[in-house]
Order: C-alpha cells, then sequence, then structure tokens
C-alpha cells in the first residue's frame, strides 16, 4: 500500500504514464478516423493522431533524450504542419461542400452507387 | 531581488496535503486529455467534437507543464485552441457537418471491428511504454529553456524553420486558391 501511494505521488516524474497517454490518443484518434463518417469529423481525429505524435515526441524527449531543446523544436514543427494540413484540408472541405453539397464521405461520388 | 532573499519553493512551510497538489493536478489534466478525446471522436454533433478537441488541448497543454516545457504548452493553446479549434468551427458554419444517422446494417460489426483494432493498437503501444527496454535516464546537457529553444532554431536548425516557414507560407496560399476557384462553379 505504502509503495503504491508512492508510485501515484510520483507518477508525474516516471514516462510510462505520458507514454501510455500517448497511445490512447493514438488508438482513439485512430478509431475516430476510421469511425467518422464526415470530412470534418475525421479531420478533428487526423488532430488527435498529431497530438499523440507530439505527446509521444516530448515525453520520450524529456526523459530519455539528452538535450530537452530538440523534442520541443521538433514538436513546435509538428504543430506547424498540423496547422498547414488544417488550412488545406479545411479549404478542400469548403470546395468540396460547394461542388457536392455535402460532406458526408459516402455521398462524395460521382459515379452512380 | 538577490539571489539569497528567494526561497525555493520546496523549503516553504508545507501544510496537510500540499505533497497531493502537484499529483492531483497531474491527474486532473490526464483526465481532461483522456476526456476531452473520448468526446472529440464520440459526439455525435460535430460543434461538441471540436469543444472536445479544445478540452484535449487543454490537458495536453498541462501535460506539456509537467514535461517541463511553458513554452510548448503555450503554444498549443495559441495554435491548437486559438487557432486550428476556431479555424474548424468556422468550416462548421460554412459546410452542414453534422454526423448522418447510422446505417443499420454492419453497424455493430463495424464499430466491434474498429474497437478491437483501436484496443489491440493501444495495448500494444502502452506496453510497450510500459515494459519496453528503454535507456536508462538521460542527463541534460542543456535547460531547454525558451532562450536555449530560440539559439537552436536559429542555428543548428535554421534550414528546417526557414523550410517550415515555406510550408505555411504555400498552405495558405493553396487555401485560399482551393477555397476561391470552388465558388465559381455552383456560381448561377
Amino acid at each position: 500500500m505504502k509503495t503504491l501511494t508512492a508510485q501515484l505521488l510520483t507518477l508525474h516524474l516516471q514516462p510510462a504514464p505520458y507514454l501510455v497517454l500517448a497511445a490512447f490518443l493514438f488508438a482513439v484518434g485512430l478509431y475516430g478516423f476510421i469511425r467518422r463518417r464526415t470530412l470534418v469529423g475525421m479531420l478533428i481525429a487526423g488532430e488527435l493522431l498529431f497530438a499523440a505524435a507530439s505527446l509521444n515526441f516530448m515525453a520520450v524527449n524529456h526523459f530519455f533524450a539528452p538535450d530537452p531543446a530538440t523534442g520541443q523544436i521538433m514538436v513546435l514543427f509538428i504543430m506547424g504542419l498540423a496547422a498547414a494540413e488544417i488550412a488545406i484540408a479545411l479549404s478542400i472541405v469548403i470546395a468540396v461542400y460547394r461542388n457536392y453539397g455535402s460532406i458526408k464521405s459516402r455521398e462524395l461520388t460521382d459515379l452512380q452507387r | 531581488m538577490s539571489p539569497a532573499t528567494l526561497t525555493p519553493i520546496a523549503e516553504v512551510v508545507p501544510f496537510a496535503f500540499s505533497e497531493y497538489i502537484i499529483p492531483a493536478l497531474f491527474l486532473v489534466f490526464a483526465a481532461t486529455t483522456v476526456a476531452g478525446a473520448i468526446i472529440a471522436v464520440g459526439a455525435q454533433r460535430i460543434i461538441r467534437s471540436v469543444c472536445g478537441l479544445a478540452l484535449c488541448c487543454l490537458g495536453l497543454a498541462g501535460l506539456y507543464y509537467f514535461l517541463n516545457s511553458p513554452f510548448l504548452a503555450l503554444m498549443e493553446l495559441l495554435i491548437y485552441v486559438g487557432a486550428v479549434c476556431v479555424t474548424i468551427v468556422f468550416a462548421v458554419m460554412l459546410a452542414e457537418p453534422d454526423e448522418p444517422a447510422p446505417t443499420a446494417r454492419h453497424n455493430w460489426l463495424a464499430i466491434a471491428s474498429t474497437g478491437i483494432v483501436a484496443t489491440a493498437l493501444f495495448w500494444s503501444l502502452a506496453r510497450l511504454g510500459v515494459c519496453g527496454d528503454w535507456p536508462t535516464l538521460a542527463v541534460n546537457q542543456s535547460s531547454g529553456s525558451v532562450e536555449t529553444i530560440g539559439v537552436q532554431l536559429l542555428t543548428t536548425y535554421s534550414m528546417a524553420f526557414e523550410v517550415i516557414s515555406l510550408v505555411l507560407f504555400v498552405a495558405i496560399l493553396g487555401a485560399i486558391a482551393i477555397a476561391r476557384t470552388g465558388r465559381h462553379h455552383h456560381s448561377p
């Protein structure tokens, strides 16, 4: 009991909780990416995937890498790429909505079903 | 203030339960992240999904703070909550993105198979994180402060920095171009 309490009190000083959280975010993001039926929903799930990658990067860098600045810079780059991706993807969503009148991924088809 | 008058926080007289505050904060941030992610994926209305994403990013910012990087915590709030979520809200206002009603057939089968894949992925990744053969804890060579980040961005990573700025520039131009060309196709 004593050791369990001590472990709980030092939870934020261990790498495992961060890695498990990142794995959870990745799994949830993948689930949403497959299950969502609209483009915006898929985009949000994709953001969760990016967040999982950033958290994993940051945790590994903080606990196992000698230089703590490297991981922060890489995560900053990941955020920049995610922002660029969001801008492009949302403009595509808007263009698709203008052309098809819908952004449900099942209805975006030109051929007969 | 001279350094002699600065007291380290650890030496301030503790009160009851004072050692529980920081772990409790960590648990709160972790729970916020998990709850936000679940809302972002599970909500039927897309606007609630966006709010879940914002909540998730709020928790992530706290986790970055625990990982000794207040700079990234600030950036997470600025970029994700401030820019990405607001942009998605704009797209929600321009399009009609609510989830369609689920089709009856194969629905449970699809949910179950997706859930199995996601659970297996989570289990294997988490097991790798907990039981993996990680190297011993590192000794930090630099402080990881904002000053160090700035110096490294302008020396070691200056090329990547410039390329990222180019990517963002092209992304903005491309977003404008794509969103504009769509407009003329349908206008009467």
